[in-house]
């Protein structure tokens, strides 16, 4: 029977055909779906993860091994009918109103779904009302915004007032990022977090919600 | 329509590694003023953009309080230094070009205080209009029609008949393309957004802004592949992606930021397009270069040889925030004309000794990071001279994408470059992607239009047609 220590080992190889043959043999030999997922399938993950916050890995191997984790999180869901992949938070993602920077952003999205978060990227120049609206519809825990000028990030600063106005800021935690912003600015204007890159921001989300 | 190119380049502009140095290019520019660039001098060229604030009707008076007082702050410095002159350059943000009237504004206020200090002290200014490529606030972009184009090319038009000189642009058609290319390090996609879309928008576009500088008597200076190349610069600088693909797409950049030469730019070309030595190689222009000084914008691996072939030196852009000294525009202001000041030193006492401090500049980079070492000078020559026979711009970007990874390769084994281990096996993996794109731009079309995603970009936006179901 193929271990969970194998499967691990093909997600961290970013090896997809592999993970999805092993997952396979797994569950037909009976073990747990739960634990296929958790002890081959997000351990690998979490290993890629840790070689990535040490600068070991680039991020085109991190998406290598998100994609054969899920293509493996496909097999489990397809063999069971009622199979709910556990989720560690719902968050919405976008760069505020205005600004187009969108790279950084999309980083932070990828490394937060390869943490086991489902992610909802809303895009670049978002405003505030539509900040609401997909607060309202996806009913987040978190809501992440990304600003990468001098121009923009007060947008942000909008955006949690109008959370407040329409009595959705303490249903909500706000994380902000991107190069001009600060510690400081983040207390400022009210955010319940910051952080400077991808690795940290998937960090504050698992401090937040604990 | 097909946009052809009223030039091309079949010869080096630069002939030998001596005359390859600052300060002077085979075609220099002589603006109104009498300034000329690429003649001589190393200029600096200041840029400078407004601290934390919303810009609408409300903040207007604050953003023209703001603008008036950097530009006052910069060519009082440059008047107490003795600057032999100086460029100051208005990248015009989002809002400022959405409503051309404030764009417009903002360059007017400059111009009058450029004229009020060569009236009083003599000094001698230049200032470059770049209105923001508004175009991708669309999702997906109309990158040849429709309101926000209207209004880039309407701030050109406005802003260079009340006298803007040099008129330029960080222009992004492909861009939806290359940046999902850069995050999976996928050479072949980055090739295609470069050398097929990139390239056609370029044309597109300055095709556009040469008429507008013709008609208005500006400078078309030239564009940037900084939403490419230095977004991977920025990737590999956090340690996102291999250095060695942030060089490698660099080299890819080159024809497409050629294109606006093609299309009759005679430059200064843009600061932030680090390929520019390229440019001057191959078009013989004088370039706008950044390094060391535009730490204050980004950090990078190319701090001194971005300077060792450059006519305009330049700090990128910082925010109007107090420094101990001044607030930060005068202070960067300050540091520019300190370094124009050593090269020109330099130069004028013979051609040997800018040499030297060109190679200085060169080597204390080049083997430290394979994004400077593809800019040492002879390597730019020795580029540039196999891209040029090569007339199609599309193979021209495949080919220097497989002469970059060729020329690292030799420069590992040489000893030349410093190449982290854990970057080693990428060359390998890149020289393979590039292998697999065809040599025909119809063919790679049909084969890439089933990898990419066409949701984000619009293909009749570069003449393209989708041919698979
Ligand atoms: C690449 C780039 C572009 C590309 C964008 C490509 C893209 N698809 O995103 C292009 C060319 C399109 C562009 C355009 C412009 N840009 Co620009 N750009 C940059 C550059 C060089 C790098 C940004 C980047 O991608 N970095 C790589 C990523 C990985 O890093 P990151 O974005 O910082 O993200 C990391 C962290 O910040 C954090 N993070 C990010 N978001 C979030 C969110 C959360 C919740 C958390 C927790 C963390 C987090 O995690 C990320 C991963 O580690 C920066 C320089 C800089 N210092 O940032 C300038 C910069 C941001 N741009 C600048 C400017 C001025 C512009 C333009 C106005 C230029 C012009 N005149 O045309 C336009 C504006 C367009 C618009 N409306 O937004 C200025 C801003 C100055 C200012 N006033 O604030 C900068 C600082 C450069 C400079 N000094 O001149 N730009």
């Amino acid at each position: 029977m193929a271990s969970f220590e194998e499967l691990s080992q093909a997600v961290f190889d970013g090896d997809e055909a592999q993970v999805v043959k092993l997952t396979k043999d797994l569950l037909s030999s009976g073990a747990n779906p739960m634990e296929v997922i958790n002890k081959g399938l997000i351990a690998g993950m979490d290993r890629v993860g840790v070689l990535f916050k040490n600068n070991e890995i680039f991020v085109p191997e991190v998406l290598m091994s998100a994609k054969a984790m899920n293509a493996g999180v496909e097999v489990v869901k397809e063999s069971q009918q009622t199979f709910d992949m556990p989720s560690l938070g719902k968050i919405v993602l976008g760069t505020v109103k205005g600004d187009l920077h969108d790279i950084g952003k999309n980083l932070v999205g990828m490394m937060m779904e390869s943490n086991g978060f489902t992610v909802y990227n809303l895009g670049v120049d978002i405003d505030p009302d539509k900040f609401i609206e997909a607060v309202k519809k996806y009913q987040p825990d978190i809501v992440a915004m990304s600003a990468l000028l001098t121009t923009t990030m007060m947008n942000m600063k909008s955006t949690i007032d109008a959370l407040a106005a329409a009595g959705l800021k303490d249903k909500v935690k706000v994380i902000i990022g991107g190069a001009p912003i600060t510690q400081e600015f983040a207390n400022e204007i009210g955010a319940d977090g910051y952080a400077p890159d991808a690795a940290s921001a998937v960090e504050v989300c698992k401090q937040l919600l604990n | 329509m097909d946009y052809k190119p009223v030039k091309t380049f079949n010869e080096l502009a630069i002939k030998s590694l001596d005359d390859f140095v600052y300060g002077i290019a085979p075609y220099p520019v002589r603006a109104k003023n009498g300034m000329v660039i690429g003649g001589g001098t190393v200029y600096p060229e200041v840029n400078m953009t407004l601290p934390p604030m919303n810009i609408d009707e409300s903040t207007m008076p604050e953003v023209r309080k703001q603008y008036a007082e950097m530009f006052e702050g910069i060519l009082k410095r440059a008047k107490e230094l003795y600057a032999p002159g100086v460029i100051l350059e208005v990248e015009l943000l989002p809002e400022t070009t959405m409503v051309p009237k404030w764009g417009r504004e903002i360059i007017k206020i400059l111009l009058d205080k450029m004229k009020d200090y060569e009236a009083k002290y003599g000094l001698k200014s230049l200032v470059r209009c770049t209105p923001n490529d508004t175009r991708e606030m669309l999702r997906p972009p109309l990158m040849r029609r429709g309101e926000l184009l209207d209004n880039i090319l309407l701030t050109f038009e406005k802003c260079a008949e009340d006298g803007a000189d040099i008129l330029s642009i960080e222009s992004t058609g492909g861009k939806e393309l290359h940046d999902e290319a850069l995050v999976n390090c996928d050479i072949r996609k980055a090739i295609f957004a470069l050398g097929v879309l990139g390239v056609r928008d370029m044309r597109f576009l300055w095709s556009n802004i040469v008429s507008i500088a013709q008609k208005t008597g500006a400078i078309p200076g030239g564009d940037t592949a900084c939403g490419f190349a230095n977004t991977a610069l920025a990737l590999a600088e956090q340690g996102m992606i291999p250095r060695i693909f942030a060089a490698v797409d660099r080299v890819a950049t080159i024809p497409r930021s050629l294109a606006a030469f093609e299309m009759g730019a005679v430059g200064p070309d843009k600061d932030c397009g680090y390929e520019g030595p390229y440019m001057k190689a191959i078009a013989g222009v004088p370039i706008s270069m950044e390094g060391k000084t535009a730490a204050c914008a980004h950090l990078s691996a190319v701090g001194n040889i971005a300077a060792c072939v450059c006519d305009m030196w330049s700090n990128e852009s910082v925010q109007n925030v107090r420094l101990l000294s001044a607030y930060a525009p005068v202070a960067y202001t300050e540091q520019l004309i300190y370094d124009c000041r050593l090269m020109n030193e330099a130069a004028a006492d013979g051609r040997n000794y800018a040499l030297k401090v060109r190679d200085w500049l060169a080597n204390s980079d080049s083997k430290l990071d394979p994004q400077a070492y593809v800019l040492r000078p002879d390597i730019v020559l020795e580029i540039s001279r196999e891209l040029v026979k090569e007339k199609d711009a599309f193979i021209a970007t495949k080919k220097a994408a497989a002469l970059a990874v060729e020329v690292i390769k030799r420069g590992v084994d040489k000893g030349e470059v410093n190449v982290a281990p854990r970057e080693k096996k990428w060359l390998n993996i890149i020289s393979s992607q590039i292998e697999t794109i065809p040599d025909d731009e119809e063919k790679f079309w049909s084969e890439i239009q089933k990898e990419v995603d066409l949701t984000k970009w619009r293909p009749e936006e570069y003449d393209l047609k989708v041919t698979s179901a």
